[in-house]
């Protein structure tokens, strides 16, 4: 089977109901996905399919054959640096290992919504846990990238 | 600094030479222009390697304490890259923590503020130096700039200087700069890891990638570990009595099932296939005794029973509060009740292993690399330098990754299988295993005179031990000093005071949790102020301003988060504010909360808080902190609580372990007074007046008060 990450093929040999998550860890070593719970309860994991905000640890591996999966690295060039930005300017990691998954939800919520309020923030972003709590400032990380896109 | 640490340094670098880890692209990294400090490595391309002795997971060590050499040693942050120290306590330990390698209680910039601004400018002196003889020009006509020495017309990089350096002698009292000169301390500098921990680029624990590495998972004894179980010198006891693993054997991709003293080890090619052998695996435990551990109630039961019976240790007594109290106008008793916490770090526990050519190397998030060192030797049984420890990014700390269960782990499954592993915690290993923050009872005694003003308090905490298990010669005359924080040092100004602390273990291990025993005595405290405030019919904020007197700075955070949230002023209808304030880790700190009611439910619009650290090195980290810390503080207020059955650990994802998340979490208002004190820790400093603020609100809006945490129903 073949996973396409980031517009490039990846032979994938493990076994099909591999959730996506550990197909990218531990077998193609792209490990900007982090795992957290692997519920799909706090969105560390999260990444696009087929432009789709997804939870990869709840993604299968031939759920995701032949389909387009995009992490951190593979963001349109525009939103990544819009997100990036922001986030570097407001000083928004701390720990840093819930925000690459933040990001991917972000972009995902900019792609639906160029402006979004505090509330749709909250809501779309809900499903993403920061245990440093950063929320603040991913708020206001997404309302700033949203005035440059 | 001397030639002796200098020299010494530069022996004990020779070890770091070749295993430096990058924490930026997984590389090991070979280094030969190290001229001989355990910190600063200068490269003839003029780029610059620091080498931080702390952990960075999240508050910011990279950044802040590079700023701290980077500022007198007078280079361009352009020129930096960092690294983790290696193993090497005779540098890189932690002075305000008995010398061990260790990061924690909030001292890594408070410990660091003199001496590595010392190393930075000891290197600087020793360029001019060496630029003056190669000039032949005195060294007063030298001057510094962005990583260059200059002397009228001549230029050289700090690069094309350090062939010279081992010829300069070490100067011993290297002049630092004036605070009115800073480059970069005070002012709001990029955080120097933020680019790789937005593009994925930073190495967490997780993340290390080594040639030939499988994944492990290790079944461990279901009941909760008990606070006698890992630490300095406990060895973990096999409570196996069988176990049948043929089937996990059988399944493709499983390389291996081993039984180690902690448990049965599963080691497999990924993650995914080592938790399907899991369930195939049939363990039967020797489950011991779990009577005392029935459920919630026996546990707190037990507790309260002790608090109730046995004496304490007496911390402190000053006058007699038995006198005050028989003299008093009115007399107030209260008793406050705090649950288990798991610390629920975001990133769960792991850590790799690889014993390989007589070398033992450990890669983990860890905050303690020194007795991950001492558990990698007892458990290798390989020479101390013949073991090495790479730290990572952690994805969270909050005390839990201090400890060292998870080394010894990784470890002793790398010995039985013979192979790299990378052990893997899930998420529900991560909550039945941990080192919890302490259930408490904290016992509050209170006296008023006629004129409202606070006589007499006592206090006193029954708890188990933070510390006895992990670090056992932090305990001095039964007295466990994380425990006690905020008991001992009462911020208040009381004529007959008097503090007891009782250790009593129910069968559930303790451990640090962010802000530790400050957490739990500061929400006695601070609630119980403002029982007598009300009781006295004074203001809460004037009856503490009044009982603060000689407390200057922990007064003017208390005024200013008074003025900025209008605390005398109008308020929103059905809104409420409580205030409660802090002192500790040498900085001050007062918060008010701003809640509603909807129905019974509390909640929070607004935390407002006004600190001082002395000296700030970088205002947005600061805030950062501050703004994270008072988060978890709601959350610890609100959600969080850890419930027990037959021993067990009854949570174990977030869908019990319940997260506070963006819809929950309020504005978060941090206001600085800043000022020339020497700087104090940041990190804790958030966490303990949150809920007690919260407390307070809640008993103005309702009338009553609630004394057990935490206040919703989860």
């Amino acid at each position: 089977m073949d996973l396409t990450v980031n517009r490039k093929n990846y032979p994938f040999e493990g076994s099909p109901d591999t959730p996506l998550l550990w197909a990218l860890r531990d077998h193609l070593d792209i490990t900007s996905v982090k795992f957290g719970c692997g519920e799909g309860l706090c969105g560390a994991c999260s990444a696009h399919v087929d432009g789709e905000l997804k939870r990869t640890c709840q993604v299968s591996c031939s759920e995701a054959t032949g389909k387009d999966i995009t992490t951190v690295e593979g963001l349109a060039p525009k939103v990544a640096e819009a997100l990036k930005t922001a986030w570097l300017e407001l000083d928004v990691a701390q720990c840093g290992y819930c925000q690459t998954g933040m990001i991917m939800a972000a972009a995902d919520l900019l792609k639906n919504n160029a402006n979004p309020t505090d509330e749709e923030i909250n809501d779309a972003m809900n499903k993403n846990v920061c245990r440093c709590g950063t929320y603040g400032r991913i708020r206001k990380a997404i309302h700033l990238a949203a005035t440059r896109l | 600094m001397d030639r002796r640490s200098f020299i010494k340094s530069s022996t004990a670098s020779a070890i770091s030479v070749g295993v430096g880890f990058s924490l930026f692209n997984n590389e090991v990294i070979a280094s030969n222009t190290y001229f001989g400090n355990p910190w600063i490595k200068i490269h003839q391309d003029n780029s610059i390697t620091l080498i931080n002795s702390r952990t960075e997971m999240g508050q910011d060590v990279y950044t802040s304490i590079s700023l701290l050499i980077a500022e007198e040693l007078d280079c361009s942050l352009e020129a930096i890259r960092i690294e983790a120290a290696p193993f090497d306590p005779t540098n890189h330990g932690n002075a305000m923590l008995g010398g061990l390698q260790l990061t924690g209680a909030s001292t890594s910039v408070a410990v660091s503020w003199g001496s590595m601004r010392k190393v930075g400018a000891t290197v600087r002196t020793m360029l001019v130096s060496a630029a003056a003889k190669k000039w032949n020009v005195p060294v007063s006509s030298c001057s510094t700039n962005n990583g260059y020495v200059m002397s009228g017309s001549k230029r050289a990089s700090y690069g094309e200087l350090v062939d010279l350096l081992p010829q300069e002698p070490i100067p011993k009292d290297p002049a630092l700069k004036n605070s009115a000169d800073f480059k970069y301390i005070g002012k709001d500098i990029p955080r120097l890891d933020g680019q790789a921990k937005v593009d994925g680029t930073a190495i967490f624990g997780a993340d290390v990638r080594v040639e030939g590495m499988s994944t492990a998972v290790l079944m461990r004894w279901p009941v909760v570990p008990p606070n006698t179980y890992g630490g300095m010198a406990v060895k973990a006891v096999d409570k196996v009595i069988s176990y049948d693993a043929d089937q996990a054997r059988k399944l493709p991709g499983v390389l291996g099932v081993y039984r180690i003293d902690e448990g049965i080890a599963i080691v497999a090619r990924d993650y995914h296939i080592a938790q399907q052998a899991r369930k195939l695996v049939k363990i039967t435990w020797d489950l011991g005794d779990t009577a005392g551990l029935r459920d919630t109630e026996t546990i707190m039961r037990r507790l309260k029973d002790a608090a109730t019976v046995k004496p304490g240790v007496v911390l402190r007594t000053q006058g007699d509060v038995k006198k005050a109290t028989s003299a008093a106008s009115s007399a107030h008793k209260a008793t406050y009740e705090l649950p288990f916490l798991t610390h629920a770090n975001l990133e769960p526990l792991n850590c790799s292993a690889r014993i390989a050519n007589g070398e033992l190397h450990i890669w983990g998030p860890m905050q303690n690399p020194h007795l991950a060192h001492t558990v990698g030797v007892n458990i290798s049984g390989l020479p101390p330098e013949k073991v090495f420890v790479h730290v990572t990014f952690i994805g969270g700390g909050l005390g839990r990754k201090a400890e060292i269960d998870f080394v010894q782990e990784a470890v002793a499954v790398a010995k039985a299988s013979g192979k790299g592993i990378r052990l893997m915690w899930s998420r529900e290993d991560d909550t039945k295993h941990g080192a919890y923050r302490s259930a408490a009872y904290v016992h509050m005694e209170g006296a008023l005179n006629a004129k409202g003003g606070m006589t007499a308090l006592r206090v006193k905490l029954t708890s188990p031990s933070v510390i006895s298990r992990a670090l056992p010669p932090f305990i001095q005359n039964g007295v466990d000093p994380f425990m006690v924080d905020g008991l001992h040092n009462l911020t208040y100004d009381v004529p007959n005071y008097e503090a007891e602390a009782l250790i009593h273990e129910v069968g559930v291990r303790a451990g640090a949790y962010r802000s530790v025993g400050y957490s739990v005595n500061t929400y006695a405290i601070e609630s119980f102020i403002d029982e007598l405030a009300l009781a006295a019919k004074v203001d809460p904020v004037a009856f503490r301003l009044t009982h603060l007197n000689g407390q200057p700075r922990a007064q003017a955070v208390l005024k200013l988060a008074a003025e900025k949230a209008n605390w005398n002023g109008p308020q929103k209808p059905d809104r409420f504010l409580g205030v409660a304030q802090f002192s500790g880790y040498g900085s001050f700190i007062a918060v008010v909360a701003e809640i509603s009611l909807d129905g019974t439910e509390p909640k929070v619009h607004k935390l407002v808080a006004a600190v001082d650290v002395g000296r700030v090195i970088r205002p947005k980290q600061l805030e950062g902190q501050i703004e994270g810390a008072m988060v978890l503080g709601i959350a610890g207020a609100m959600l969080n609580r850890l419930t027990f059955k037959d021993g067990v650990v009854q949570e174990g994802n977030f869908d019990t372990y319940k997260m506070l998340r963006f819809r929950d979490t309020p504005p978060v208002e941090v206001h600085i007074v800043n000022n020339d004190n020497p700087p104090g820790g940041a990190g804790e400093l958030g966490l303990p007046p949150v809920a007690p603020a919260i407390a307070n609100a809640l008993a103005r809006a309702t009338g009553s008060r609630l004394r057990t945490l935490p206040f919703l129903d989860v």
